[in-house]
């Protein structure tokens, strides 16, 4: 039986892939990379692409598609941390920017100081009911 | 006395009403598993960036320190990423949070914080911040049933990018933290800069090579791992909110049940007392005519 290295795929929301592989194949951020058993420890991004496994006692590749992320190889263990969506520095900053202005346009025309007093009026309104609740409950009613 | 149809037409509503709390319940009793789910899922990502987290900063102190892991001499400005739910109707959960908030905010300015910038996550804590008049800086609202890590990004870089502008000076996170399903807990923690806790022990301290060259893969992986933090724990925060809804629709579906049973009771009460009257009536005539 041919050697075989431990390979995960996870990204933010799920775990994609768990499992033994001979041979894996991975759009690193400097060209294509294949990685084999007994690797030497390497952490590098990936670009978007398809990761690609030979997997023991299978003739086909398996193949998972990955947004980008980051690959980490220890001699027996491959880590793909691939990211949910496609990721670009230039699609970030653009979110951000939108974020930020959305945030700015509520703001906009608002004194700045922290009311503590509002808030503390606010919640205690709100205390007193869920204590008042919670006092009827236990009254049995 | 009130009279028959009245009490009838109560009881009606009261029991429409607790129709609709009891579909609630049933409603957040589904979607609460799926958000524990959700919420397991996203561990092995933010378990495994944490292990790398911790081999890099072990293997990497004489060559690169990076921005998130340097304690600021003094804390002065400090970001707020407010974790809060976008609905109401689940008990104590986001005003347990932001009394905690509200809580620590004020204990930080007595330590000298003299500047406060806040990103909300949910509509209920930025409706808040808006009203307290803190300086919210970005915000995501609508996140929906399922937290998508595209949605977060934006507002989330803000807050990073300020902080690795030397904006800020710490960035803490504030969610309600899903224990089981009778139990939330609201909490604070300390996302930037990393400390020991976080970053946990390293298993060993491999000498990576690195492609391009280490400071690009670190910042890279640095960024990832907060965001898969503050995924987690909005996570967190929606598996909290479908369980406290789920009991606080239950609480209320019983307490409909009880008022029911209390009107039912004035109402056969009224009846009674009608049909007596009644009776005392007929009789009372009976024996005049008779008389």
């Amino acid at each position: 039986m041919a050697m075989t290295i431990q390979v995960d795929v996870v990204s933010a929301e799920e775990s994609i892939f768990s499992g033994l592989a001979e041979f894996v194949v991975l759009p690193g951020e400097a060209g294509e990379l294949g990685i084999l058993p007994g690797h030497m420890p390497l952490m590098t991004r990936i670009k978007p692409g398809a990761v690609r496994l030979k997997l023991p006692g299978q003739e086909a590749e398996e193949l998972i598609f990955v947004a980008g992320g980051l690959l980490e190889v220890q001699p027996g263990l491959v880590t793909v941390l691939a990211d949910t969506a496609i990721r670009g520095k230039d699609l970030d900053e653009a979110q951000a920017m939108e974020a930020k202005a959305k945030a700015e346009e509520a703001m906009a025309g608002r004194e700045s100081k922290i009311d503590y007093a509002r808030a503390q009026a606010e919640l205690s309104e709100a205390i007193a009911q869920l204590v008042a609740i919670q006092r009827l409950r236990k009254r049995g009613h | 006395m009130a009279g028959g149809k009245e009490i009838r037409t109560k009881i009606k509503s009261v029991q429409n009403t607790k129709k609709i709390t009891k579909a609630m319940e049933m409603v957040a009793a589904s979607k609460m598993r799926k958000a524990q789910e959700r919420m397991r899922a996203a561990r092995p990502y933010s378990d495994k960036m944490r292990r790398l987290a911790a081999n890099l900063s072990q293997a990497n102190v004489t060559e690169y320190r990076h921005a998130f892991l340097d304690k600021p001499e003094s804390v002065k400005r400090i970001g707020l990423i407010v974790v809060t739910t976008d609905k109401g109707l689940c008990g104590g959960l986001n005003t347990n949070i932001l009394r905690q908030l509200t809580g620590a905010m004020r204990q930080w300015e007595q330590e000298g914080v003299s500047e406060f910038s806040v990103t909300c996550i949910g509509n209920k804590g930025l409706g808040f911040m808006q009203r307290m008049g803190a300086r919210v800086v970005s915000h995501v609202v609508q996140v929906g049933d399922a937290p998508h890590m595209d949605k977060l990004i934006g507002p989330i870089k803000v807050m990073i990018d300020a902080f690795q502008n030397d904006e800020l000076d710490a960035i803490h996170i504030a969610y309600t933290r899903f224990i089981n399903t009778m139990k939330q807990e609201p909490v604070i923690e300390q996302l930037l800069p990393l400390t020991g806790e976080r970053l946990g022990t390293p298993d060993r301290a491999w000498d990576y090579l690195y492609e391009p060259e280490a400071k690009v893969v670190l910042d890279y992986m640095l960024v990832r791992y907060v965001e898969s933090l503050i995924y987690q724990a909005v996570a967190e925060n929606m598996a909290s909110e479908q369980s406290a809804r789920m009991v606080a629709m239950k609480a209320a579906t019983d307490n409909a049940g009880t008022v029911i049973k209390e009107l039912q009771l004035v109402y056969n009460k009224a009846r009674q007392a009608a049909i007596t009257k009644e009776i005392s009536e007929i009789v009372g005539g009976a024996a005049a005519i008779s008389g």
